[in-house]
């Protein structure tokens, strides 16, 4: 375990200074900034002094070490339109999206893993075609659609579920969050739902194929000949089996969840750093698109390896060595 | 059919993959959807009651009319119009078109990058596999939304920078799965024969492993239309996407938004329902193709 960490650890380092050196390749072909700080007839003595102030006159590679050197120490540069440090804007932004994140994680695993179960347990049914023609549906559904849809229903039309933003926020440990008040409950609902519904489709698939292979299998069949009822059979040990594939997706999904937290914030207006992205990518503001991209990078690593993790836990066989 | 029909097309007739095409209700729709919405894309101009692009033939006058079946609705704008007095119906017709050729065209171009990568990784192995494989690992270890935004946001708008971001993200899959097949083929004793023969190297990949793995091709490839389709259209909801000169229906969607607010639901919601029934029928086929043509996708 202790070897597996540290290979990890290893790795993570590695996959940060990939990234690091698109990030500043990235940034540095997108946009010249010096135009976003001196007004319009500023003159070749105030250009040059921004120019300098930025570092913008030295080598690409000195340029890169500073960025690298500045990053590490979890600077990424003051934005130039909030004046306030990328990285702390991000981080105080990070829990709203969380929330979402969390809430539509769970509200698809509690519906995409009994139905893909099901489904798959059942594959001729009228119930399992049904859950079928629905997944499909789900799939084939833009997000940002599914938003609008909701508000005009739901908000508008009803009248029962506020349009957007955070609503009241709460503390839970110390954590400012919506989830600890009704009033943010009733915010969150339809923004999780927006992001949850591809992927309770992806999840069902996933598990639906995964419980028919295990159905064939002997260990089912002598399950069920030695009077194990039908109900323990299919989630005790067909599911247990078909686990591991599903845990992966939940590592993966949860990456392209906060992909797409980009477009159900805008849509719902959500203060989360989805959100944030979108307006700085508007404003060419640099420092927060590096800091951004950095620190997903370092939480899809993160995740992955609290996924590598989980499997030991899950299937006693598989050995991280 | 009559068993005596020769050709090839008699063969696909009696092959067992029309057999279960027949028997299947799911790709009988899927098809009929994805005829129609492409024949509504190329006959549309012909019908539609306006062209949605020039200014000139546009009213003020007609904005804000809801669909016909609603009070104030007029027969003339069967689906409503926006807030510019454009005719939804008209406005769909033209957005299907941007879409259409956004997804059919970046999945080309995608496609023809990562066969080839693909076929390259396969066949030559060592350092040009390593290298190619590594790049995808890297690539796919982040969500294909967020690379094409952010590429989005670096190109600018425009329908060709989409295309090429859509190519970007897009190859990875077509590099991985092809390589995978090339490797199992490449053990063949065909392969071996036609090496041993002296063919070059370039011909016995186009001619004897690309037809091999073809079939794969064909079911990444209707899945990748619709889901490019998507993307595109999240890309232009986010203002990231098509320029608002050349509006696809998700940048109808952008334009629609604004007024959601004010009750004008049409003008935002159907543009995006259409973009779902051609992704549904473009999946439903997919789906079908998956199950008969590669077995090991499921």
């Amino acid at each position: 375990m202790f070897r597996f960490i540290v290979k990890r650890l290893i790795q993570l380092v590695l996959v940060l200074f990939v990234v690091s050196l698109i990030v500043f390749v990235f940034t540095s072909v997108m946009g010249n900034p010096v135009y976003l700080m001196v007004r319009e007839n500023a003159t070749e003595a105030e250009i040059q002094a921004v120019v300098q102030y930025l570092g913008l006159d030295k080598p690409l590679p000195v340029q890169y070490g500073i960025f690298l050197k500045n990053a590490l120490h979890g600077n990424f540069g003051k934005s130039y339109m909030y004046h306030l440090p990328a990285l702390g804007l991000i981080m105080e932004r990070f829990p709203a999206t969380l929330e979402i994140v969390v809430v539509a994680l769970l509200l698809s695993a509690s519906l995409g893993i009994p139905l893909g179960v099901l489904s798959g347990a059942y594959p001729k049914s009228k119930f399992s075609q049904g859950v079928m023609a629905f997944s499909i549906a789900g799939i084939s559904m833009p997000s940002f659609w599914i938003g609008m849809v909701m508000i005009f229903f739901f908000s508008l039309y009803l009248g029962v579920l506020p349009v957007s933003g955070r609503g009241d926020v709460g503390t839970i440990l110390g954590i400012n969050t919506s989830l600890a008040t009704v009033n943010g409950w009733q915010h969150i609902i339809l923004p999780s739902i927006t992001l949850a519904l591809g992927n309770v489709a992806t999840i069902i698939r996933l598990t639906r194929s995964g419980m028919q292979e295990n159905m064939r299998q002997d260990y089912v069949r002598f399950a069920r000949a030695k009077g194990v009822p039908r109900r323990k059979v299919l989630f005790g040990h067909a599911l247990k089996n078909t686990l591991i594939p599903v845990v992966t997706i939940f590592g993966l999904q949860m990456g392209s969840l906060i992909a797409f937290t980009t477009i159900t914030e805008t849509i719902f207006a959500w203060p989360g750093m989805g959100k944030l992205l979108i307006d700085a990518i508007n404003i060419a503001a640099r420092p927060i698109i590096a800091a951004y991209i950095l620190f997903v990078a370092v939480m899809f690593v993160f995740i992955n390896f609290i996924v590598d993790i989980l499997y030991v836990f899950i299937d006693p066989r598989i050995d991280l060595q | 059919m009559s068993e005596k029909t020769a050709g090839r097309w008699g063969l696909f007739l009696r092959s067992e993959i029309f057999h279960n095409y027949r028997r299947s209700p799911s790709a009988i729709a899927g098809s009929i959807m994805v005829v129609l919405v492409l024949l509504v894309a190329l006959l549309g101009p012909i019908w539609t009651v306006q062209n949605p692009y020039d200014i000139a033939s546009l009213e003020l006058g007609d904005a804000y009319k809801p669909p016909v079946w609603l009070e104030g609705g007029e027969a003339k704008f069967f689906l409503g119009t926006d807030q510019q007095g454009r005719d939804m119906v008209s406005a769909i017709v033209y957005g299907s078109r941007v879409s259409l050729f956004i997804g059919i065209a970046g999945t080309i171009m995608a496609s023809v990058i990562g066969i080839a990568l693909g076929l390259m990784a396969g066949y030559f192995g060592g350092k040009v596999d390593g290298i190619i494989m590594r790049i995808a690992d890297i690539q796919l270890s982040f969500p294909t939304m967020l690379i094409a935004l952010l590429l989005m946001s670096v190109l600018g708008k425009g329908v060709f920078n989409i295309l090429l971001s859509l190519t970007l993200v897009g190859w990875v899959r077509y590099a991985r799965t092809v390589r995978g097949e090339t490797l199992s083929v490449k053990k063949s004793e065909y392969i071996e024969a036609a090496k041993v023969i002296g063919l070059p190297d370039l011909r016995i990949l186009v001619r004897h492993v690309l037809p091999n793995v073809f079939a794969s091709i064909i079911v990444l490839s209707t899945i990748q239309v619709g889901s490019f389709i998507l993307t595109e259209a999240s890309l232009s909801f986010l203002g990231m996407g098509v320029p608002l000169t050349r509006p696809s229906l998700g940048m109808l969607c952008n334009n629609g938004f604004t007024v959601l607010y004010s009750g004008l639901w049409w003008v935002s919601i159907l543009p995006g329902l259409y973009i779902m029934v051609i992704v549904f029928g473009i999946n439903l086929l997919g789906d079908f193709l998956r199950d008969e043509l590669n077995p090991k996708l499921k």
